[in-house]
């Protein structure tokens, strides 16, 4: 099994959620985060003083799949988050071990 | 013979003094927005306590210091104390109200005049050491400058004009703030640190409150609903616009961009410049004024960090350098088209240098005279009960630390959702850690 981890832009996260649920994914989960990459911060100007903010607001999204629909779900988060502009953000995969489906205590491929 | 009483004069003066009561919630909101998340109601509550403390003491002795018979620098403090005598009589001939009303449109003035300097502690105020504070200097410095300036004391005497309270209100407050800025304890990490404003559009209501309210402080301080009143307010509307403009023209020439922000504290800088002048220019002199306020204060305020003090919310760089071009210009652009005989004549209307010369003399005594008291009054304070907090409740917040409340629920990284529901304690909120000590507050709020 694969945990696809994803950090994207904020106003993308509809458009990745769509190509996900279209995919058939059954679930993901979603956090506020913070960071930068390439694209670095950005200064704002208060009253003369200058700011920098270093850490930008991203969007996380993890998905857990097998390994057959793996590469379809990291296409699909791509394709959906892509605006071709610096800090588009990453996506990358992980193994996972073992999953359990808290409720009834299912375990690996079942849990999903 | 006694003086008749005018219902229309009675009738703007009462509306006013609402006018000039909501100006301190707007200033609670003007600065509030401009610190840190967790330090918004301290400073909200700098300017809400300055009501109620104020408001008692202008009863109590304030009104007879300020408006007694006076001495040259200050007025009978026995004349109207506890206000326990029949004051429904008129106050003067050329104020026909009753003098209750005249009482309460002054009392307001003293209440935003004190809770002005409260922008000075941004993020660190004390409030213990605020209330001690705004007690002796609205007694110390306040009463005693209301009467030198309006109470026929010695500025009144020299013959310096002061319509709305350039000088007795806002050079009086911005010197003040610059008296605790010198002695104080600055932000933590200042200047290097981040202390941009945590909500501007709480600023730019603020401003917008202010603003409304100060219609009556300007128009309301002819003491009548007549013409010069109208002056006043028409003045007062459009220095304000042009100063705006001043403003923003110098942020987007100097920074590239325009701000709100800016364009918030514009409006202030021309309220107060407009203030002392407002009965005496002409609409054309009143934006020629905001003008160039707003853009000598969008660059004042960068003065702080090149001599080292932190003003944190800017008194210094607004009100204090607003006032003195606002009191200044009345010995150069005043006519005494609208206003009268009675009134001011500046250079540049072929009155010569002279009143200038008094103009001067008054700002920078009111200037010298509050600098010199906040520095003392400060500095007693701090060593005893302390002006400001530590550095550690400053970073864990001084909302937290000084009112046990927070402004906003930030008890999830999320702003809210499943982490708020389960009660869970703030992760990544900003007051920096929350002790053992707060979380079972919050929880016993929440069960």
């Amino acid at each position: 099994m694969k945990l696809v981890t994803a950090v994207i832009k904020p106003y993308q996260l509809d458009a990745v959620k769509e190509a996900l649920h279209a995919l058939g994914v059954a679930g993901l989960t979603v956090s506020e985060v913070q960071g930068y990459g390439r694209q670095k911060g950005h200064t704002e100007v208060y009253r003369g003083a200058e700011y920098t903010v270093e850490f930008l607001p991203k969007i996380r999204v993890e998905v857990l799949t097998d390994e057959i629909d793996v590469e379809k779900v990291v296409d699909a988060v791509v394709t959906a988050a892509r605006t071709g502009k610096i800090g588009d953000g990453k996506v990358w995969v992980t193994t996972v071990d073992d999953v359990i489906r808290v409720r009834t205590g299912e375990r690996g491929l079942d849990a999903l | 013979m006694p003086v008749e009483l005018d219902s229309g004069h009675t009738a703007w003066l009462l509306v006013s003094s609402a006018l000039v009561l909501l100006m301190t919630p707007g200033l609670a909101l003007f600065y509030g927005g401009m610190t840190k998340s967790k330090g918004i109601l301290n400073m909200m509550m700098m300017s809400f306590s300055s009501i109620g403390i104020v408001s008692l003491l202008w009863v109590f002795y304030g009104f007879s210091l300020a408006f007694g018979k006076t001495n040259g620098f200050f007025g009978d403090i026995t004349q109207y104390a506890f206000m326990t005598q029949d004051l429904t009589g008129a106050w003067s001939e050329l104020v026909p109200v009753p003098t209750f009303v005249f009482a309460v449109f002054q009392m307001m003035f003293a209440i935003i005049t004190v809770a002005l300097i409260s922008g000075v502690l941004a993020d660190r105020g004390k409030f213990a050491g605020w209330i001690i504070y705004a007690v002796l200097w609205a007694t110390i410095v306040y009463f005693p400058v209301a009467n030198w300036v309006w109470g026929g004391g010695w500025i009144f005497e020299l013959g310096a004009f002061d319509f709305a309270g350039g000088t007795a209100v806002h050079i009086n407050a911005g010197a003040a703030a610059l008296g605790l800025a010198i002695i104080l304890r600055k932000r933590n990490g200042w200047p290097s640190g981040a202390y941009k404003p945590h909500n501007v559009p709480t600023v730019a209501l603020g401003a917008g409150l202010l603003w409304f309210g100060w219609f009556g402080f300007n128009a309301g301080s002819e003491g009548a609903a007549d013409a010069i009143a109208g002056v006043a307010f028409l003045n007062t509307q459009v220095a304000t616009a042009a100063a705006i403009i001043g403003w923003l023209v110098v942020e987007w020439l100097r920074d590239g961009k325009p701000t709100l922000l800016g364009a918030s504290s514009g409006a202030i800088a021309g309220l107060v410049a407009i203030t002392p002048a407002c009965a005496f220019v002409e609409p054309i002199g009143a934006i020629g004024l905001g003008i160039v306020t707003g853009a000598i204060c969008a660059l004042a305020v960068g003065l702080k960090y090149k001599l080292g003090f932190d003003d944190s919310l800017d008194v210094v760089g607004v009100h204090m350098v607003g006032g003195l071009i606002g009191a200044l210009s009345i010995g150069l652009i005043a006519t005494q088209k609208f206003y009268g005989e009675a009134g001011p004549q500046g250079l540049f209307y072929g009155g010569g240098a002279g009143q200038l010369g008094k103009q001067a003399i008054a700002a920078f005594a009111v200037l010298a005279y509050s600098l010199v008291v906040s520095i003392i009054l400060g500095f007693a304070i701090d060593k005893t009960i302390g002006m400001t907090v530590t550095a550690e409740a400053e970073s864990q917040g001084v909302d937290q630390t000084e009112h046990a409340e927070s402004a906003y629920d930030f008890s999830a990284p999320t702003g809210g959702g499943a982490f708020a529901m389960a009660g869970i304690a703030p992760s990544g909120s900003t007051p920096a850690q929350s002790d053992g000590e707060s979380t079972p507050v919050s929880e016993k709020v929440a069960g």
